[in-house]
């Protein structure tokens, strides 16, 4: 690995500042799960290492705060898949963190890395996406509030300006019952980088969120609000035809090595139908429950 | 902060003041400086749990951690495990099973067994199939290890 500078700074002001000063050539340190593995294959040669875990205002965490989860963006996995409320509220983020790499890995990744490394199969995308996930950044300029579908542009790429940095990502606690599902193919079972993820979150409404990663340069949500996806007595058919238009934006890699297009793309039609069986089932789970 | 760094760690219950490179992983620090060689050196990317550690009460890939980022910190290595010479329960039944072929992996599978005891005494197959998933064993000897495992929790409950 190729020598840096290593920074510890204590005060959020005083990272976005580094940041802000060093630009490209700095890289922020959180779980390191992704970044030491860049910082030894040399695909990345920063000058500065930003190390965030000293600083007081982002230690981890997952508050509640009016009717928001708030989850410090360097959170682990661990807790997150661990946590009472994100269970209950946004069952397929706990199921998506429980499934990210192994024990091992689940101790270390962040939430804030795994959102800002911006990898189109990063597990907790489509969750976070269904979810209607907001990332809380600090800048330059102060804070910003950004939707979570205008954060990503493509793998490493996000909307991000010089100097800023995700603090937390909020998730609106939704008013009504929702039910959500996390579902993935993986080449192995255990640890292994999804070749297709999807979530499927369905509230009380008959609105239909759904969302689908590793099929493109990055991951993308559609919403059916005609309630057709919702509708337990509908056909299989009639659901696969108003898929194949959510599914428009898929156009995975012919050069990936992890699956051929063509059977990602015969994955998230699977996916899609097996999701949506899910969500409608736990959702009539919790209705019944009340 | 260029060049060497101190930090401060507990190392298997003796603490350390050492200095440090930025760049250099925990594992290499172990292994290197330390001379605790029971960790393994061997995918580099977090897949193969080969350098398994407990940092702060949680195994992480040690090649995926800085040392720098263990200042102040604990860290527990195989050699941690048992007192001077001995083994721990754990570690005799991985013998007791046969599931230590060539043994490299073992450290990591060992640590990463350790972990799953103490946070799910009585696991089932498939949760000691999850506690593991991050160590391969090229030799394949994931039956007698899971066996190992199921072994070492029955005769801690006696």
């Amino acid at each position: 690995m190729r020598a840096f500078a290593y920074t510890r700074p204590t005060s959020i002001a005083e990272a976005v500042a580094l940041l802000d000063r060093h630009g490209p050539e700095a890289r922020l340190l959180a779980g390191g799960t992704d970044l030491i593995i860049r910082l030894r294959d040399g695909s990345l040669v920063p000058e500065v290492v930003i190390d965030l875990k000293r600083i007081a205002e982002l230690q981890p965490g997952i508050r509640e705060i009016d009717r928001r989860l708030v989850i410090s963006a360097t959170t682990v996995m661990t807790d997150i898949a661990a946590d009472p409320r994100v269970a209950m509220h946004f069952r397929a983020l706990a199921e998506a963190a429980a499934v990210v790499g192994s024990v091992q890995i689940r101790n270390r990744a962040t939430l804030g890395g795994n959102v800002c490394n911006a990898s189109p199969a990063a597990d907790t995308a489509p969750a976070l996406l269904v979810h209607e996930a907001i990332a809380v950044t600090a800048g330059p300029a102060g804070s910003r509030r950004i939707p979570i579908d205008e954060l990503f542009v493509r793998s490493g790429v996000t909307t991000l300006g010089r100097g800023e940095l995700v603090t937390a990502i909020e998730l609106p606690i939704p008013a009504g019952r929702v039910g959500s599902v996390h579902l993935r193919r993986t080449r192995r079972r255990g640890h292994d980088l999804a070749s297709v993820t999807l979530a499927c979150a369905i509230d009380t409404a008959g609105v239909t969120r759904l969302a689908y990663g590793s099929v493109g340069p990055r991951p993308v949500v559609a919403v059916d609000a005609t309630g057709l996806l919702a509708d337990r007595t509908a056909t299989p058919e009639a659901k696969a035809e108003l898929l194949e238009r959510m599914f428009a934006d898929a156009s995975p890699s012919p050069r990936s090595m992890r699956a051929s297009p063509e059977y990602r793309l015969a994955m998230l039609r699977v996916l899609g139908l097996r999701g949506l069986d899910i969500a409608i089932e736990r959702l009539a789970a919790a209705e019944g429950g009340r | 902060m260029n060049g060497m760094i101190p930090i401060q760690v507990i190392v298997n219950g003796r603490a350390r003041t050492i200095e440090v490179a930025a760049h250099h992983t925990l594992l290499e620090v172990l292994r290197d400086d330390l001379q605790l060689t029971g960790t393994k050196e061997c995918c580099l990317v977090g897949e193969c749990g080969a350098c398994t550690v407990r940092l702060d009460g949680r195994i992480v890939d040690s090649c995926l951690v800085l040392a720098v980022e263990a200042d102040g910190g604990e860290v527990t290595t195989v050699e941690g495990l048992a007192p001077d010479g001995g083994l721990t329960r754990l570690q005799g039944s991985f013998l007791d099973e046969g599931g230590v072929q060539c043994g490299f992996c073992i450290p990591g599978q060992v640590m990463a067994a350790d972990d799953l005891l103490r946070r799910v005494p009585s696991p089932s197959v498939a949760e000691i199939q999850d506690g593991l998933a991050g160590n391969l064993c090229r030799c394949g000897c994931y039956g007698q290890i899971t066996a190992a495992v199921l072994a070492a929790a029955k005769a801690d409950q006696r």
